[in-house]
């Protein structure tokens, strides 16, 4: 895996347009910013529509399936990837299947989410008990590799993006209707419960990707964070959703910028850029708040963009 | 089984532990917390990390952090308990994006951290992490389970006395400010308490595993028995034979570690619930 | 100075006004309720219906004026006031049972457990899971009361919410909108049961409404809040063409059906962004978004 530290000692000048030369010059570093680039676009969206459903801690527990993915692929002799991958799926069907919606009470539903979550984490501390010891690249699990990646997996990447996408944009107005009125939803003949299914692999495969360039553990710096920050800023969906894109993309950049010049991993500096972002754009959106009350006097108490009830 | 000390030990700790844990869960399922408590458990680790990086005992950091991150939910919630009605928890909805921003922050710093070690000290973290995330409960000495013991029954009996006034607060938030009820007090008090047994916890199941113990036990005595007393009793004692059952059956099978034995029994017993009723 | 007998007075309300989020909601309101009174208190949809109760429960500080609750300030006495807030909102999923929340009004903000030993304790929980019993039987939710509330239909949950308030035998009941999700015949039934309990235990009674209609047999008094000010009387000589246009300042009609149902025609709702009517405009140039 490359490090910076391994190159002869880039340092951080205040001349941008220099300092951004230098990190073009090397192809690994333009390979970080492509696959980044990719997995913010896919992040972006998808934790635009997961913040809506709020599946928050649905997105969480799928990152955390990396650790018994990547213990349970070692096991097995794979490649970590592939045991992430299968274990956000499994992750993501085993959530799908619990009472929500109208069916169940909406408060089984996290419960049920923190018994998955313990029982994937206890699983992979089992996994990596058998093998024997700790996991052989326990920083690469744990960071990511995306200043690692080949060619071919920022194709890979590119692929799951451009599929995410695709998937969203096709399903995106039946799965926002049953996110915010899953009766009314239902009424209409939507399969609300495929849908929500569907949504949660997407996620999962998502997640998997986004945890390439942040590590498992900040995946919701680009998951949750653009899209927060963007939701905060406006409430028109369609203005949101392109800010959460380009506010991942934004953390993306700087971060691997900044990872550049540094030996803390790339996840650390693209979480704390979205974090920043994040308090910037809550900031606005407070003060535009209280111009307009001062202005217009009391408004009625607003009513969340989107709010569903029960999922 | 019991003639081995660290056995006893264990079973000490651990069965109090698991008793204010049911409890405790049965709020946090009813209150629908389970995301903060989630990160409650998630922020422990960074907590210790930061502790060990001031040259301070990691328990210091370890409840500081959770405590402190309890705290900080409770008071940021606030805007949920001021006459949001038509949900019956106490946790605004909104709270579930601002919890997940907040401890991914706090997990980068954790990140810092754990890449600053992870130069200086060259791996020994990897154990000390293992024991933090995962627990150790089989390593217990006969002081640290007392003490562990002790903790936790404080904890529990916290939660019993104020366990009226705050289920009055979660169910029906007016009507109980309305009676003079401290809603937004209990509330906060309730997430400290949850930091308390977080870190607690943390040495018997570990605090990834917490949640296990927390959630499980306590959403099948929600589901099996509804109503008051009696189902706070039942998620206690469910989560009492997640314990006992997984600490005998890690003792049986070496191979198989204590925290992943609890909580195997513990999604078990969820699902057994799930599949009765 | 206030009468001697004031102290008898459920509650009184004199020349009060209440401001909130920087607008006066109300202001000259006069009202008083006797003991074991059943008045309506009416208006459309923002014109502070609910914040009234609020000022009632101590919640809300008066801007101008004088209130008091049950011969106390308002606050004090909230232990013999039975409250049933707007809409308080079960959600499918709650699984208390009913029995357990009229339990909680009995004793929901004691701290501890009621664990004592001994035959006083005993005795005591004994006395509790009667006045609990007996008070669900009151309001006649007996068939259902060990159910999870969030299976319960909105007149179900009602009955239960409105023996929660009753279980402490107060003097005063005030209830948000109890009617406002029910269809006609559970409105028509929770009026009567309000009134029948409040004949049997001498409780005053002020209950929010939208429609006068399902309250009409049972009214003593009514109170109409509109355009920052209210009007109490005797139903026939509030909610009438003349009385409802003085007070809305713009022309408002009440309709009588053949069998005595009254509508109300052309009564504006309360704007959400509101010019004070008896302050001054504040200076500056100010763009309504309508």
């Amino acid at each position: 895996m490359y490090t910076p530290a391994d190159t002869a000692a880039p340092s951080l000048t205040w001349n941008l347009a220099h300092d951004a030369a230098q990190v073009l010059e090397y192809h690994f570093m333009v390979n970080a910013l492509l696959a980044g680039s990719a997995v913010a676009v896919a992040a972006g969206l998808a934790g635009w529509v997961m913040l809506v459903r709020r599946e928050a801690f649905a997105g969480h527990t799928l990152a955390m399936m990396a650790f018994p993915g990547a213990s349970a692929a070692a096991l097995a002799g794979v490649a970590a990837g592939w045991g992430y991958l299968s274990f956000c799926i499994v992750g993501a069907l085993a959530i799908s299947r619990l009472p929500g919606g109208a069916r169940g009470s909406w408060r089984e539903e996290p419960a049920g989410i923190g018994v998955v979550q313990a029982l994937a984490l206890g699983l992979g501390f089992l996994f990596v008990s058998l093998y024997g010891g700790v996991l052989g690249d326990l920083e690469g699990l744990l960071f990511g590799e995306v200043l690692g990646v080949s060619d071919g997996q920022v194709l890979e990447l590119a692929v799951v993006a451009v599929l995410v996408a695709a998937v969203l944009a096709g399903i995106a107005r039946p799965l926002l209707l049953s996110s915010v009125d899953p009766a009314g939803g239902l009424a209409r003949g939507l399969p609300v419960k495929a849908l929500s299914a569907g949504f949660l692999v997407l996620l999962g495969a998502t997640v998997a990707a986004t945890s390439q360039v942040t590590g498992p553990l900040l995946v919701f710096a680009l998951l949750v964070m653009p899209a927060a920050s963007a939701q905060a800023l406006s409430t028109r969906p369609t203005t949101s959703l392109i800010a959460s894109v380009a506010i991942a993309l934004l953390a993306v950049w700087l971060g691997l910028g900044l990872a550049y010049f540094s030996v803390y991993p790339p996840g650390f500096y693209i979480a704390t850029v979205a974090f920043a972002i994040y308090l910037l754009a809550r900031a606005a959106a407070a003060a535009a708040a209280r111009r307009r009350r001062r202005v217009h006097g009391p408004a009625p108490a607003p009513g969340r963009p989107l709010a569903p009830e029960a999922v | 089984m019991l003639g081995q000390e660290y056995v006893r030990n264990a079973v000490l700790a651990g069965s109090v532990i698991a008793l204010a844990c049911g409890v405790c869960g049965w709020f946090v399922v009813l209150r629908g917390q389970v995301f903060a408590g989630d990160a409650l458990s998630h922020v422990a680790f960074p907590g210790a990390l930061a502790a060990a990086a001031l040259g301070l005992d990691e328990r210091v950091g370890l409840f500081a952090a959770t405590v402190a991150a309890g705290g900080a939910i409770a008071l940021l919630g606030r805007g949920a308990l001021a006459g949001r009605g038509g949900r019956a928890a106490g946790v605004e909805p909104a709270g579930d994006t601002t919890i997940g921003v907040l401890f991914t922050f706090i997990l980068a710093v954790g990140v810092f951290f754990l890449t600053l070690f992870s130069r200086s000290s060259g791996g020994g973290v990897g154990i000390q992490a293992a024991h933090t995330l995962f627990g150790s409960i089989f390593g217990l000495g006969a002081g640290e389970a007392a003490l562990a013991a002790v903790l936790a029954g404080a904890v529990l009996a916290a939660v019993l006395a104020i366990g009226r006034p705050l289920l009055f607060a979660s169910v029906a938030p007016e009507i109980a400010g309305a009676r003079g009820v401290p809603t937004r007090l209990l509330g906060f008090a309730f997430l400290v308490l949850l930091g308390v047994i977080a870190a607690e916890a943390s040495q018997a199941v570990g605090a990834l595993l917490l949640l296990g113990l927390l959630a499980g036990p306590a959403a099948a005595a929600h589901r099996l028995l509804p109503g008051t007393g009696a189902s706070v009793a039942l998620a206690a004692g469910l989560a009492l034979v997640s314990m006992w059952g997984g600490l005998a059956l890690a003792y049986a099978v070496p191979s198989l570690p204590p925290s992943t034995a609890v909580i195997a029994i513990a999604t078990g017993i969820y699902l057994a619930a799930r599949a009765w009723r | 100075m206030l009468e001697a007998n004031t102290r008898d007075a459920a509650t009184e309300l004199h020349d009060a006004a209440v401001r909130m989020g920087g607008r006066t909601v109300w202001s000259e309101v006069a009202l008083r309720i006797e003991p074991g009174e059943f008045v309506g208190l009416l208006g459309e949809n923002g014109s502070g219906k609910s914040t009234l109760l609020k000022v009632l429960l101590g919640a809300l500080p008066l801007q101008h004026g004088t209130v008091s609750v049950l011969g106390r300030p308002p606050g004090s006495a909230n232990n013999a006031i039975g409250y049933l807030p707007q809409r308080p909102g079960f959600g499918a999923g709650v699984r208390l049972r009913g029995r357990d929340l009229v339990r909680l009004g009995l004793d929901g903000d004691r701290w501890g457990l009621p664990l004592g030993i001994g035959a006083r304790a005993a005795g005591r929980r004994a006395a509790a899971r009667a006045r609990v019993a007996e008070t669900i039987e009151l309001v006649g939710a007996a068939a259902y009361a060990e159910r999870p509330i969030g299976e319960l239909s909105g007149g179900e949950q009602q009955r239960l919410l409105i023996a929660q308030a009753l279980v402490r035998r107060p003097r005063l009941l005030l209830l948000d909108e109890p009617l406002d999700s029910l269809d006609l015949p559970n409105q028509a039934s929770v009026s009567a049961l309000v009134d029948r309990v409040r004949r049997e235990e001498g409780i005053a009674v002020l209950l929010v409404a939208h429609d006068v209609n399902p309250l009409l047999p049972y009214l003593d008094r009514v109170a109409y809040l509109a355009a920052g000010r209210a009007v109490a009387g005797p139903v026939r000589e509030v909610i009438t063409s003349e009385t409802l246009t003085a007070l809305y300042g713009v022309p408002v009609e009440v309709l009588h059906a053949s069998d005595g149902r009254l509508a109300v025609i052309g009564a504006p709702e309360a704007p959400s962004y509101h010019h004070d009517r008896h302050e001054h405009h504040h200076g500056g140039s100010h763009v309504h978004a309508g």
